[in-house]
């Protein structure tokens, strides 16, 4: 991917956001909009993790779950502004996922499977069970960090599903301009090495077990920052946001847009957000539906949505 | 003492189940690569047939048999409709697929049956049996023995009959196992419907203890894999092992520590395992197929 893709995949996406509130028949869609970023920015991450290093994890919810209860807590317990917050918990994160990472990463895998597994779990069981300090399995409320209020001050009224569709589509794009630089970068093809052969990597000088470990933060990171946006934007939290299914659907949109790149897991991020808003008229049929959906897209569309998508364009392959 | 056995006696209880529930794990493994993580779905459809079989007026037995025989042809199903037609697809592929089919199994249940928690009688009664200032129920006995039948008829099946032979030969090598003349894709079915059939006969055990609804599978399915892990997947004194020591650990936990955390305990344990030991308690070295 030259420089030049690059920009052509950053200026669709930008185009996107732009255009599509021009189609929005109610401000709800902004909200849903809003969501769509939210979680495409988590998948961008497991972008980076499965497609970039090949790596799988069934626990990055966990991640979202510090990040989103750092944003609930901080400003509650410690006074601090839910935007550093925002940063604490990414921080955290991070060091989490450095201390984990390092004999996680060794295991291959299934066994990474259950290991990350393992973790998310632990994660969302502490979130459930501290009730004095979470309130337990019924939420908790989330500051408001005034970001309204302040652009009133500078004369920009904008209702709050405008200003998160704004805030989450921004947070996105500086998502996926980070990743899309990283895929050309020295750490970005020492990653792909990996995934495509750990032992060929190694032997031309990639430190593999290192390569690994950025990927796990790095995309530890982003679902980070992905929970903490959509704590702030929906006022309240519960420990959902770290469970199992949360992790499952972050791989799920990630492989079901096309694991390698970063406008697919968007794609991905925005079926898997939309469907379920779609089938709230059919609420009883909506785990039926989606368990096709996921079964028939890796039987017939095994790249993912938009590769195999964009091949039938091409006509032949890349 | 007295709690230390009553300890024992429920860990061995749940143990048991979900050591059926790894040994499904493992022998779909083995026989194709995948990790099956509808497992689960297998326990919950086992116990949820038979409820409502039973409530439309048909005996007890023949409605435990009707239940594990239907939870087998959806396992078959499950094989020829969804993991044959992906053959040869990566591993996160394999995991959305089951999973996939895990929530479809999950939401066709809730249309089908409903949302409630069930029950049926248990096998001989409720009266709770004293053994040393402890007390069991009758139906634990019935899990534990039924594990342990199903855990000897699979060792006679793998070392003793051609079919099982096959089996073996398959999950050892395919390749080699097709060059002798085994049809691999028989196996697989086989397989798939012998995983189902165990996991329904769980949760035609288990159901008289811990009820049944229809979103009882993840959870199991779950621990199922734990375990499997816990012994090293593929291998099944493994998953035996791997399931009642899972079990053992989460009721000491409950009894002795916290309740809540009970379900922590267990993932710590594996989290420990796994770091020391990558491949599992009992799992070969060379578990990478290149």
């Amino acid at each position: 991917m030259g420089s030049r893709r690059k920009w052509i995949q950053l200026a669709v996406l930008a185009a996107l956001i732009i255009v599509l509130p021009f189609f929005f028949p109610s401000s709800y869609y902004y909200r849903v909009g809003a969501l769509i970023f939210v979680n495409a920015l988590a998948v961008v991450g497991m972008v980076i993790l499965i497609g970039y290093a090949g790596q799988i994890s069934l626990g990055h919810a966990g991640f979202a779950g510090i990040g989103a209860y750092a944003c609930a807590l901080a400003p509650e317990y410690l006074g601090l502004h839910p935007g550093l917050a925002l940063i604490l918990g990414a921080v955290t994160s991070g060091v989490l996922a450095l201390l984990i990472g390092r004999p996680i990463l060794r295991l291959k895998g299934y066994y990474l499977g259950v290991a990350t597994l393992g973790f998310g779990i632990l994660v969302s069981m502490v979130l459930t069970n501290e009730r004095a300090l979470t309130g337990g399995p019924d939420g908790m409320s989330v500051a408001d960090p005034g970001l309204r209020g302040m652009l009133r001050d500078l004369g920009w009224r904008l209702s709050v599903g405008e200003l998160w569709y704004g805030v989450s589509a921004i947070a996105l794009l500086i998502g996926a301009w980070v990743a899309l630089n990283l895929f050309d970068s020295p750490t970005g093809r020492a990653m792909r090495a990996l995934h495509g052969s750990e032992v060929a990597a190694s032997t031309v000088g990639v430190d593999v077990a290192r390569q690994k470990l950025r990927a796990f933060v790095i995309s530890a990171l982003y679902a980070s920052v992905s929970g903490s946006l959509l704590a702030l934007q929906n006022g309240f939290i519960t420990p959902d946001v770290a469970g199992f299914m949360h992790s499952i659907e972050m791989v799920t949109m990630a492989v079901l847009g096309g694991v390698g790149s970063v406008l697919g897991g968007t794609l991905g991020a925005a079926i898997l957000t939309t469907l379920p808003q779609v089938l709230t008229i059919f609420a009883e049929y909506e785990q039926l539906v989606l368990g096709a959906v996921m079964i028939l897209v890796m039987i017939f569309l095994p790249q993912g949505l938009l590769p195999s998508i964009a091949r039938r364009f091409r006509g032949r392959d890349e | 003492m007295d709690a230390l056995l009553q300890f024992i006696f429920s860990g061995m209880t749940v143990g048991a189940v979900y050591a059926l529930v790894a040994l499904g794990f493992t022998i779909i493994y083995n026989a194709s690569d995948v990790v099956n993580f509808a497992q689960g779905e297998f326990v919950m459809l086992g116990g949820m047939i038979t409820v409502f079989t039973y409530m439309a007026g048909v005996p007890l037995p023949l409605a435990a048999v009707l239940a594990i025989v239907a939870t087998a042809a959806v396992g078959v199903a499950l094989n020829k409709l969804a993991i044959e037609p992906a053959r040869g697809a990566p591993v996160v592929s394999l995991i959305i697929i089951t999973i996939g089919a895990s929530i479809l199994i999950r939401g066709a249940a809730q249309l089908i049956f409903d949302k409630q928690l069930h029950r049926f009688p248990a096998f001989s009664g409720d009266a709770p049996l004293r053994v040393m200032g402890a007390t069991i129920l009758p139906q634990s006995l019935w899990v534990i023995g039924g594990a342990i039948l199903v855990f000897v008829g699979l060792w006679l099946f793998f070392t003793r009959t051609l079919t099982g032979k096959a089996v073996l030969a398959t999950a050892n090598n395919r390749v080699a196992a097709q060059l002798v003349g085994i049809n691999t894709n028989w196996v697989m079915t086989l397989s798939f419907g012998l995983s189902a059939a165990i996991g329904a006969f769980a949760g035609v055990l288990v159901t008289p203890i811990t009820l049944v609804s229809y979103d009882i599978g993840v959870g199991l399915a779950l621990k199922g894999f734990a375990g499997a892990m816990l012994g090293g997947m593929g291998n099944p004194k493994g998953a035996l092992v791997g399931g009642l020591l899972l079990g053992l650990l989460e009721a000491m936990t409950a009894g002795y520590l916290s309740s809540q955390y009970k379900d922590a305990v267990a993932f710590i344990v594996i989290l420990a395992v796994l770091f020391v030991m990558p491949h599992g308690l009992f799992g070969s070295k060379s578990v990478e197929r290149v």
